[in-house]
């Protein structure tokens, strides 16, 4: 962007709305909104805490669990999928159906049936991400040139071969994708996760800070996670990138 | 037309590929062949030649153990076919290399399906990647090559299993004109080099004459081979002599007047 002739970073606008809000929060006009600088402040004194650090393990080591069983299940059944119809027919509702559904509604079932614990947090992220994933590799599986699934078959790939060295590759930029919003699903997960079952992680800072009406508290850790969660997402962004190049040869 | 056989070949030659009284009916009631009978000599490269709808591609695939008749029977070297199989291999219109693969292992890709060990594939493809002219060209990826030579890689690959019968699907047909002559050069070398049999789907007259020993121009409605014609051409000359040859002339112009009629 461009404005009298001075190129605007992408971000510049943020500072304005930090400006913004500085503003209205030394105004007092509202408990839930104090000062950005305050909040910064907070942020600089909590971060380096025990309890924050231990909460930001149990979400980390949630959310790499949770997100490496999506993949790892979710692309050989997406894969599955787009190969056979049969297959396809079982299982897209159940994917179509789970992908819409409003999931938060059923960590509550999780919580007792796996308890209060990481297992459900994670299941809940595994939950919030496989589907995505799914689709995404069922549609760039479906997506491959006949001639190359011809090209398989008649250099005779055994299914093993086929999967592995064509199909898994062939689909890898939509994969990537599916990967991508898979983890942003993840994150939403691996929080809601917590804050519904509460007692552990940032889903216990979080119930401690809203208690407590510590609103400076609860804003330095949204702000951290927020940051979190644009890192990944912008870091999956750049390495699905490399892999486009071929996206476009492929047909 | 009776259901005989229709071999390509006058004189007493090993038949390498027979295909007997095949239909081939898609799903939906879409007849793409009738009773086909046509059989083809080993050592020689064959052209289907034939306006589309004709079932040449149709023909080819179900040689290749892709697609399966309806009805009807298909030999190479004696055997029933099933399925693709080691004697066969498939040179792909749209090439179908893997963008993600370098030349090398594109080549040798079906070496490697094979269970061979890297370097023993690797020395194989080299040589095929030599002898289709992209030596040099190894390590490149596909998206860095023009269409003629992402071709070559085609063949090299389809060359490296070392199966009697090459199946092309208009190989030539992706590829700019220049190219393509230069590349229909290079053909004639290794059918020379190489022995082994040809089969060659083309919509291209001229590119069937020059290219082949004998043609099997086919119809449609009904499919079937409307005649076998073997162009019998000098072929010690110079390519472009040949292109100006009065017997190479005649026999393109002979077929178009066979084939005119189906051309709206």
């Amino acid at each position: 962007m461009k404005i009298f002739g001075i190129k605007i970073p992408m971000m510049a606008s943020l500072i304005l709305w930090a400006i913004l809000w500085e503003i209205v929060g030394q105004l007092e006009l509202s408990i839930l909104l104090p000062p950005f600088s305050h909040i910064l402040i907070r942020m600089v004194e909590i971060v380096p805490t025990a309890t924050f650090m231990n909460a930001l393990w149990i979400t980390a080591k949630c959310f790499l669990i949770g997100t490496a069983i999506a993949i790892v299940v979710g692309i050989p059944i997406g894969v599955l999928m787009g190969r056979s119809i049969v297959i396809d027919r079982m299982l897209l509702p159940w994917v179509n159906m789970f992908l819409s559904a409003p999931l938060t509604a059923l960590v509550p079932v999780l919580m007792t049936l796996f308890g209060f614990g990481t297992k459900t947090i994670i299941l809940t992220t595994v939950l919030f991400a496989i589907w995505i994933i799914v689709l995404d590799a069922r549609a760039g599986v479906k997506n491959i040139t006949p001639s190359l699934v011809e090209m398989t078959k008649s250099f005779q790939a055994n299914f093993w071969q086929a999967f592995t060295k064509v199909y898994l590759w062939a689909a890898m930029p939509e994969i990537l994708a599916g990967i991508r919003l898979g983890c942003i699903r993840s994150i939403k997960g691996v929080i809601i996760g917590q804050l519904l079952v509460s007692v552990v992680g940032f889903g216990r800072l979080f119930e401690l800070y809203s208690a407590n009406f510590l609103m400076e508290h609860m804003w330095a850790l949204l702000f951290v996670l927020f940051f979190f969660a644009f890192l990944i997402a912008e870091g999956l962004g750049v390495l699905e990138r490399k892999f486009e190049y071929y996206a476009a040869s492929r047909n | 037309m009776s259901a005989a056989a229709e071999t390509v070949s006058d004189n007493a030659q090993q038949i390498a590929v027979e295909v007997d009284n095949v239909t081939k009916i898609y799903p939906g009631g879409v007849e793409a062949l009738n009773d086909m009978t046509i059989h083809f000599p080993k050592g020689e490269l064959t052209s289907l030649l034939g306006p589309s709808g004709c079932g040449k591609t149709t023909l080819l695939k179900i040689i290749a153990g892709l697609l399966k008749p309806t009805a009807g029977k298909v030999k190479v070297n004696g055997v029933d076919v099933t399925g693709p199989g080691k004697e066969r291999a498939f040179v792909f219109q749209d090439f179908a290399l893997m963008p993600w693969a370098s030349v090398i292992r594109n080549a040798a890709f079906g070496l490697e399906l094979q269970g061979m060990n890297k370097s023993e594939r690797e020395a194989i493809a080299e040589k095929y990647i030599d002898i289709v002219g992209l030596k040099g060209y190894e390590n490149l990826y596909p998206h860095e090559l023009s269409g003629g030579m992402r071709q070559r890689v085609g063949l090299a690959r389809a060359l490296a299993v070392n199966a009697e019968v090459l199946l092309m699907d208009e190989p030539f047909s992706a590829v700019d004109e220049q190219t393509r002559r230069k590349f229909q050069e290079d053909i004639l070398e290794v059918v020379d080099d190489e022995q082994k049999t040809f089969i060659f789907v083309t919509h291209s007259i001229e590119e069937a004459v020059y290219v082949s020993q004998s043609i099997a121009l086919l119809l449609p409605r009904p499919s079937r081979v409307s005649e076998i014609i073997r162009p019998d051409i000098r072929r010690d000359i110079s390519p472009d002599a040949i292109r100006r040859d009065p017997v190479y002339l005649d026999i393109v112009e002979r077929i178009w007047q066979g084939l005119r009629t189906y051309v709206e």
